[in-house]
């Protein structure tokens, strides 16, 4: 029996619950490449920026373990969440719904990874990182989505703590400490969580309705989400201009910064005021397509900043 | 259980994938070392 629109068959399928059968791009799968990227883009802006030297090598490693562990919290989230990602339309395609990889060996995949990079990190680079790190991943893991993800419409309020703290991690890779300006990348990326994930939860309302997630549009209705992206938006254009007052954003920083928060503000009003049919999901989407441009061009451009303006990341 | 041909495949590509990830961990560790030692790597004694 072939089952169409998964492309294996049934007693595959009925064999992978058991035993798994999942290739190298299954468990690569798990651990959730997209958002491991920008982990550790944002990781790497935080060592860069970092005062004090770090050996390239050491860099590296320290990007390495930061990597992994952010893969280590994506399988276990794909292990506990597997119920509700088999409902959701969005995730249904994931290794585990799908039965190219089992519960128990997500579980496993992701408890060896995150010890394997809290123990490296500390090692290799530093413990207050590693220290870190498994903050990171414990908050991701037991706060965000044990606790918060299906009991409260303040889920990824909270919960976008563990995506904001790259950048603090990658600081104390290369200064041992947590410092105002490490504290203020993860403001940014604390402040942009919500109306990022509220213009997707827009469009994808009946997903999460069906999954049983108290995602704001689903206990407070659309209207009310519109005006949390608006208000948490007016609170981030500002919020992103923070790095020009504390010398850690130069004149290209500010001019983007301030373009960009605008041109946020601006689409969170076309959300806000377009309410029905096409027109309110297309300006939820764009919405939600360019948070992601906003993130990656704000943090780019404080790199560029300042690796023109002297390498930070030097050999010893 | 008996596994069929594709799940065999799937399972020496994982086999392979771990052992490249072992020696690249290994490599990892042992480049830091010297990195960190720098020139006291020599210094030990005989």
């Amino acid at each position: 029996m072939s089952d169409n629109s998964l492309g294996f068959t049934r007693s595959e399928y009925e064999s992978s619950l058991a035993y798994g059968s999942g290739g190298v791009g299954d468990f690569f799968a798990l651990m959730k490449p997209r958002v491991m990227s920008l982990v550790v883009f944002t990781a790497l802006v935080g060592l860069v920026v970092a005062p004090g030297t770090l050996h390239p090598v050491i860099a590296i490693a320290a990007l390495i373990c930061i990597a992994v562990g952010a893969g280590a919290s994506g399988a276990l989230n794909m292990w506990y969440d597997a119920d509700i990602d088999a409902i959701m339309q969005r995730t249904a395609a994931r290794p585990v719904p799908r039965g190219r990889v089992s519960a128990d060996e997500a579980l496993t995949f992701g408890t060896v990874l995150a010890a394997g990079s809290v123990i490296t990190m500390g090692m290799l680079v530093n413990w207050v990182s590693a220290a870190l790190l498994a903050l990171t991943i414990g908050f991701y893991l037991f706060i965000y989505t044990m606790w918060l993800k299906r009991r409260t419409p303040q889920n990824i309020v909270i919960g976008g703590a563990a995506g904001a703290l790259p950048p603090i991690i990658g600081w104390a890779a290369v200064t041992g400490t947590v410092g105002l300006e490490s504290i203020v990348l993860f403001l940014i990326i604390f402040i942009w969580t919500p109306p990022h994930f509220w213009a997707l939860a827009l469009y994808r309302t009946r997903d999460y309705e069906r999954a049983g997630i108290p995602m704001l549009p689903v206990t407070a209705g659309p209207d009310t989400t519109r005006s949390h992206i608006l208000f948490y938006s007016l609170v981030l254009a500002p919020t992103g201009l923070a790095p020009v007052f504390i010398d850690m954003g130069g004149i290209a920083y500010a001019v983007l910064a301030t373009v960009l928060g605008v041109a946020f503000v601006a689409l969170a009003l076309r959300v806000y005021t377009r309410r029905k049919g096409r027109e309110a999901e297309k300006a939820a989407k764009k919405l939600f397509s360019f948070s992601i441009l906003y993130l990656l061009l704000l943090f780019a451009v404080l790199l560029v900043e300042h690796v023109l303006g002297g390498l930070t990341v030097t050999g010893a | 259980m008996q596994l069929s041909e594709a799940q065999k495949k799937r399972r020496r590509s994982r086999s392979i994938a771990i052992a490249w990830a072992l020696a690249a961990m290994a490599a990892l560790f042992f480049v830091v070392t010297m990195v960190r030692l720098g020139a006291n790597v020599m210094n030990r004694p005989f």
